[in-house]
């Protein structure tokens, strides 16, 4: 029998296609188990913070401590935050160009296909390993006008003022738990400015990846869009598998400026042993348009509700998110808009899947404040239950102190129809074939909204959902 | 050789209800045949038990294509082998575009063992068959791009219905009352573009209460059901008195076939 011979392993249908992961031997500091204020101090200083940030850190510690854990949402009972890697640094310095990056972080980027994405059109990929960012670029023609793009740490080491004029002004530390959780232990994340009027027409990319056992992954998002100014910014997530639980708790805060447009898209795939428990909010001034598209495949626990507040007149907000909740998988997910001025107008589309008894709710909050006249929301949300185990809830709340204003809600559930599966089948597709069809006409109208290579990623992703979902 | 798809003293019942007590017919490759009969006679139940929809249950008899028994064949593989129905109520598949759709049907059927993944018939070839058979049909290109069904009108619907027959070319066509709910010109669009598909490659059952398809589409066997059988079948004149004299006549004739039944065979085209 020759060794050489590639064995073809039995692949799972299904499985976790993102699953290797690289020896974590070479970290260049991981802290202890945990947390407490040492952890805490310890991190600000590995990071060389100014005073400022260590004592908002250390507040923030105290603020996650005393607060309960929530009592809504998703089962968190298996999640121990004392069995949790709360900073990990993977390697000393930050790579200069590609070549610079240390070869086994460099293979995972290469089996995630970034390489390959950076030759072609995307302008500035920044990919986050672990807790710091460690390869980076930016189109020359970007930084001469004057745009920002870059790590979160880096930030507030090269652009202190404008850093502090801005962070944790649009979710503070007492938010909720978790925002503080991530305000005490952050670390990467990506800082965009765009300058007045500077209009960037191509997104600006990120990846993410955890990759290491019990590592949570904190990561703080600060974008500011000055007047006039436009930016869309894509996240994509992918985690190895591991076979005890991981929690990321991300903070993303975004204030879009008068006039100013952003676009803010996410394709979040956690391996299923993950804890997503995000806390992102815009605030949008007059006559701006703040767009969240946000796609949650994967995890155990997703909780997160894109919250765009609409601050002066004129302003508008977007959501369109699609979750799918397979096998021991719950996603609570959904959106708030609060119109805080007249003549602002908001939309929520959400669309949900459910598998192999998994469970998907929709969550939502419109909020109209007195004196806000004028103001429309349209909240259209859809669930599509694939089989009797899967379950699908919703829950939307309207809190509205003024007459004058026109919200619509409609929410419809369905089950793949036996009529649908029929008719495509009688056109010779497979059951499986028939069924997938479905499930990516369902989607399509978030599909069409993401740039090309998300949008076949998605639909590749979703196939390997639905593979094996049938028979 | 010329195909045979062969209906042998079909039993069929949806949940506990016999609706089918023993349909016999045979069609060939080139023939047509026209179902017609009362509302709640078994007509489209037979539609949907040919097509291999789950819930009519075959209980007693068979089908064979080419003395192939397809009787426990699922829809999909009945489809490979060269069988379609034109719905009645064609069905809504929201966010699936049209051609996306037909390219995947095609490739399967043209390619019957063609297995899941494997690549489909080139984009131009396909996008330029798919445009020269929406021009015969006086489609809209643009309807390629629309999402199946979804928005469309009972027209439209039906047109769609025969635009798939004529990328699919089967072997034999069941047309479930392709005229129904249609206004004159939409028949008379429908029943020119079955006319000039069918021919000698492609057997039709067309099932109908009206005679407006038959004009153009001239059946050679015209059968009658009542009660879930088939008691009688003539040539086109039996359609023409059929038209005339409604179903009183037939009635009479067979006054052990069941009265006007309770159920209703049409719950799964809802």
């Amino acid at each position: 029998m020759s060794t050489d011979t590639p064995v073809k392993s039995d692949v799972e249908i299904g499985a976790y296609k993102y699953g290797f992961h690289d020896s974590t031997d070479n970290y260049a500091f991981k802290s202890r188990k945990g947390l407490d204020a040492q952890i805490v101090s310890q991190i600000s200083e590995m990071k060389r913070e100014p005073e400022w940030m260590r004592d908002f850190r250390l507040r923030s510690l105290e603020i996650f401590e005393s607060r309960p854990m929530p009592s809504w949402g998703g089962d968190m009972s298996d999640l121990i935050f004392d069995n949790i890697y709360y900073y990990m640094k993977a390697a000393n310095e930050q790579g200069k160009s590609w070549d610079d990056v240390p070869a086994d972080i460099r293979r995972t980027y290469d089996r995630l296909g970034i390489p390959e994405a950076e030759k072609k059109y995307l302008a500035g990929v920044k990919a986050q390993y672990e807790s710091e960012v460690v390869y980076g670029s930016l189109r020359e023609d970007l930084a001469k006008q004057g745009v920002i793009f870059t790590d979160t740490d880096s930030a507030l080491q090269e652009h202190p003022d404008l850093f502090r004029e801005y962070f944790g002004t649009v979710i503070p530390p007492g938010d909720n738990k978790f925002a503080a959780l991530n305000s005490a232990v952050w670390s990467g994340g990506s800082f965009i400015y765009v300058p007045k009027g500077v209009q960037i027409d191509f997104p600006l990319q990120a990846y993410f990846r955890i990759n290491s056992q019990n590592m949570g992954q904190f990561e703080r998002t600060l974008i500011i869009v000055d007047e006039g100014a436009s930016v869309h910014y894509v996240e994509g997530c992918t985690a190895p598998t591991y076979s005890s639980d991981s929690l990321h708790s991300a903070v993303v805060e975004i204030i879009v400026k008068r006039g100013a447009r952003c676009r803010y898209t996410t394709i979040q795939n956690w391996s299923n042993n993950v804890y997503n428990l995000v806390t992102k909010r815009a605030m949008a001034y007059g006559d701006s348009l703040m767009e969240w598209i946000d796609g949650n495949l994967g995890s155990k626990l997703t909780m997160k509700y894109p919250a765009i507040w609409l601050m002066e007149p004129g302003a508008r907000g977007e959501t369109l998110s699609i979750a799918f909740a397979g096998d021991g998988q719950h996603q609570d997910a959904g959106a708030k808009m609060v119109h805080c001025a007249p003549n602002t107008s908001s939309r929520i589309i959400s669309k949900s899947i459910s598998k192999n008894g998994g469970r998907s709710s929709y969550r939502g909050l419109v909020k109209v404040h007195k004196d806000a006249v004028n103001c429309r929301s349209n909240v259209v949300c859809d669930a599509l239950i694939l089989d009797p185990a899967s379950r699908s809830d919703t829950y939307p709340y309207i809190e509205v102190e003024e007459q004058n204003v026109a919200i619509e809600h409609e929410a419809s559930v369905s089950k793949i129809g036996e009529e649908q599966l029929f008719y495509l089948m009688s056109r010779g597709l497979t059951e499986a074939e028939a069924s997938a069809m479905i499930v990516t006409g369902f989607v399509e109208p978030l599909v069409k909204e993401l740039p090309m290579e998300y949008a076949v990623e998605l639909n590749r992703l979703i196939e390997l959902q639905m593979e094996g979902s049938v028979g | 050789m010329t195909s045979v798809l062969k209906i042998t003293d079909l039993h069929v019942s949806v949940g506990e209800t016999p609706i089918l007590r023993g349909v016999n017919m045979q069609i060939r490759q080139g023939e047509v045949h026209a179902l017609m009969g009362p509302n709640g006679s078994g007509k489209s139940t037979l539609a949907y038990a040919l097509a291999g929809h789950p819930n009519y249950s075959i209980t007693a008899g068979s089908i064979e294509i080419d003395g192939v028994n397809i009787s426990e064949y699922e829809a999909d593989a009945r489809a490979r082998l060269g069988l379609f129905l034109a719905f009645q109520y064609p069905v809504v598949i929201p966010g699936v575009k049209v051609a996306d759709f037909l390219r995947h049907a095609v490739s399967n059927i043209r390619n019957p063992d063609r297995r899941e993944g494997e690549g489909l018939i080139g984009m131009r070839e396909f996008r330029k068959e798919i445009r020269e058979r929406m021009t015969e049909l006086g489609m809209d290109h643009e309807f390629a791009r629309r999402y199946l069904n979804d928005g469309f009108s009972g027209g439209e619907k039906k047109r769609m219905e025969i635009l798939q027959l004529a990328m699919l070319q089967p072997r034999f066509a069941i047309l479930d009352e392709t005229d129904s709910g249609l206004d004159s010109d939409a028949v008379r669009v429908v029943s020119e573009g079955l006319a000039k598909l069918s021919g000698p490659q492609m057997g039709v059952l067309i099932i109908t209460h009206h005679e407006r398809l038959l004009e153009f589409n001239r059946p050679q066997f015209v059968h009658v059901m009542l009660g879930g059988r088939i008691v009688e079948t003539g040539g086109s004149d039996l359609a023409h008195e059929l038209h005339a004299r409604g179903y009183a006549d037939v009635r009479a004739r067979h006054p052990d076939a069941a009265p006007e039944p309770t159920h209703t065979t049409t719950a799964a085209a809802v």
